[in-house]
């Protein structure tokens, strides 16, 4: 039962440590609590993972390649605070391509999976 | 609470329902649940990234205009994504992953660029931030992480191009470049991105620094991948997969955010993870499927191996065969999706079975040019899922197999793998066709698969060879069993 246990004792840590307060921190603890997060993250990620069946792999890289756009929020904090004219610009494609990427992804996943569930056709 | 809590909470709500996401893609009926979850996630975070007090702050000074802005952004980006999703035929959906997955490099990189001239910007002039001038400071987390960003993004962005245009076989990309000055060119490049690592980590404030390491991640992009053959596509693509992810992880350095960070990680790990599987069933090392290309061994000639060996059949004899059979394998190659063939295959699967026989589907773990590929392309014409089985499962079924029909596959059943240690692909795990009763290899010639290698499996005493275009061969067999 460990391996089963594993994710959600993993998930609980990670949601303990992403949700630290980031109160009075100097930059190289913030960057410490980021680090944590990473690699906990990436555990989560492997554990997760290594138990889909080869048979979903397909929608799982388009569903997972959807989520990587989650570039997006970054993209939207900077093209909104407008905080200079390059900024805005660069921000303006960044935010277009993210969505690309986010709405791209989700539909075409979904494509793929109703194909695999006949009865919904 | 502070409204930073708020925004904090719904982000980690957010990476919560990732992670959610991605167990739930773990079965076939609870993966479009999955789908639908990781949607939500991303709602969510979008959502909150609106209430972002920098946003806010910018509303509170200029109106409604910031919103205006990432509202067209989103909806000019929305529904080029859309359009794209809907329209691309399932047959094209290694190319379609690419091509996404490049525009979440590029936006990753563009964060980072657009993040850096923001900051120059504030940290200059009379009301110069003391924060934006600490993040510019030499071997700052901002610093790192943007360079960082900008490399990968910019790789991601270029290397999804150049696969996008091979998965096309568009007629630039049809020869994978195997110039042996590559390795040199690689060279000065990883030179050239490690100078320009420390310098816009020392100086970040020099963009003109950070646009040319983007530059140099967009050579590598294609440089690294253009080497690749069609073969290798689903490593490739699985890479990619996770270098966008790290790019967005990255860029979670760059803002301090830790939804990008923890949905970068997990998309990174998942790339990562395919990319061993990949490997592991080509038997080949990550380092030698990016730089090796296959090696150059002494090669046995077709000739020798195929002379007077080779038996050719009519659709009227295999016909014959399969009315006689009581259990079939079907084994789908990339043959299969170039063929177009896939629900010729299932109306040939439909007919079999209404005359009482057993048909499943053999899936090597990469056959065709993405993982899972088959699957996909069969399950769009209706297979069920059930009827797909993997290597490890099937392989022992073989010997009590009567016929086994091979489509568009070539190395993933070449004996060689299994008999001949010197053989280039010695070692790769394949399906053991060549133990069923009666093999029928449906190929339009002799021609070697990617490794470029024969295959003894074409000469056995049990294979008929069935030469013929995929799809017309299937249809033509099916027929002449209805007919018969």
């Amino acid at each position: 039962m460990p391996t089963m246990l594993m994710p959600t004792m993993l998930t609980s840590l990670l949601a303990e440590t992403a949700a630290l307060p980031a109160v009075g921190e100097d930059a190289f603890s913030g960057f410490v609590r980021l680090l944590t997060v990473f690699l906990l993250a990436m555990w989560v990620g492997f554990e997760v993972i290594t138990k889909v069946p080869q048979r979903l792999h397909t929608p799982l890289t388009s569903g997972s390649n959807a989520i990587s756009g989650v570039t997006a929020v970054g993209a939207l904090v900077v093209t909104a605070s407008l905080a200079s004219t390059a900024g805005t610009v660069l921000g303006f494609l960044a935010t277009t391509f993210a969505m690309v990427n986010v709405v791209g992804g989700f539909v075409v996943t979904a494509r793929m999976l109703q194909m695999f569930n006949p009865k919904k056709k | 609470m502070t409204s930073h809590a708020w925004i904090n909470l719904a982000y980690l709500a957010a990476s919560m329902l990732f992670i959610v996401a991605f167990k739930l893609m773990s079965g076939p009926r609870t993966a479009g649940r999955g789908n639908a979850i990781g949607a939500a996630g991303m709602a969510i975070a979008i959502l909150a990234a609106c209430f972002d007090p920098k946003v806010t702050g910018a509303v509170a000074a200029n109106g409604a205009w910031p919103l205006i802005l990432i509202g067209a952004a989103a909806t000019i980006g929305g529904s080029i994504g859309a359009t794209m999703a809907l329209r691309y035929p399932m047959t094209g959906m290694p190319q379609m992953v690419a091509l996404l997955n490049g525009f979440g490099g590029a936006a990753s990189a563009l964060v980072a660029g657009a993040e850096l001239a923001s900051t120059v910007a504030a940290a200059g002039g009379e009301s110069a931030s003391a924060a934006a001038q600490a993040s510019l400071a030499p071997w700052s987390q901002f610093g790192i992480a943007t360079a960082l960003t900008g490399l990968i993004g910019g790789l991601t962005l270029f290397g999804s191009l150049m696969a996008f245009g091979k998965l096309e076989e568009l007629k630039q990309f049809k020869k994978a470049w195997t110039d042996p000055k590559r390795h040199w060119i690689n060279a000065g490049l990883a030179i050239a991105m490690v100078a320009l690592l420390v310098a816009v980590c020392m100086a970040p404030e020099r963009q003109f620094f950070f646009w040319l390491l983007v530059a140099v991640g967009c050579t590598l992009g294609c440089t690294l991948t253009l080497p690749i053959g069609g073969a290798d596509m689903p490593v490739v693509i699985c890479l990619l997969n996770s270098y966008s992810g790290l790019a967005a992880a990255a860029a979670g350095f760059v803002i301090d955010n830790s939804v990008l960070v923890i949905a970068g990680s997990l998309v990174g790990a998942s790339g990562l993870i395919l990319t061993a599987i990949m490997c592991e069933a080509m038997n080949r090392s990550l380092v030698g499927v990016l730089f090796g290309g296959l090696g150059t061994v002494a090669i046995a000639d077709g000739d020798d191996v195929y002379a007077g060996k080779i038996k050719s059949a009519a659709a009227e004899e295999i016909a014959m065969i399969l009315e006689g059979a009581d259990r079939v394998v079907i084994v789908p190659g990339y043959g299969l999706a170039v063929a177009q063939a896939q629900h010729a295959v299932r109306e040939l699967s439909d007919v079999l079975e209404a005359r009482g026989c057993e048909v499943e589907f053999a899936i090597h773990p990469v056959a065709g040019r993405m993982p899972g590929h088959m699957n996909v392309l069969l399950a769009e014409a209706d297979v069920a899922y059930e009827k797909l089985r993997e290597m490890d499962d099937i392989n022992p079924t073989f010997a009590e197999t009567d016929v086994a029909i091979v489509i568009g596959a070539n190395d993933v059943v070449n004996p060689a793998a299994r008999t001949d240690p010197s053989s280039p692909i010695a070692g790769m795990p394949i399906l053991d066709v060549d133990k069923a009763r009666t093999v029928v290899v449906v190929k339009r010639s002799l021609s070697p698969g990617f490794a470029g290698i024969p295959n003894p499996l074409f000469a056995a005493d049990n294979t008929l060879m069935y030469f013929a275009d995929g799809k017309k061969a299937i249809l033509d067999l099916t027929a002449a069993i209805q007919t018969g």
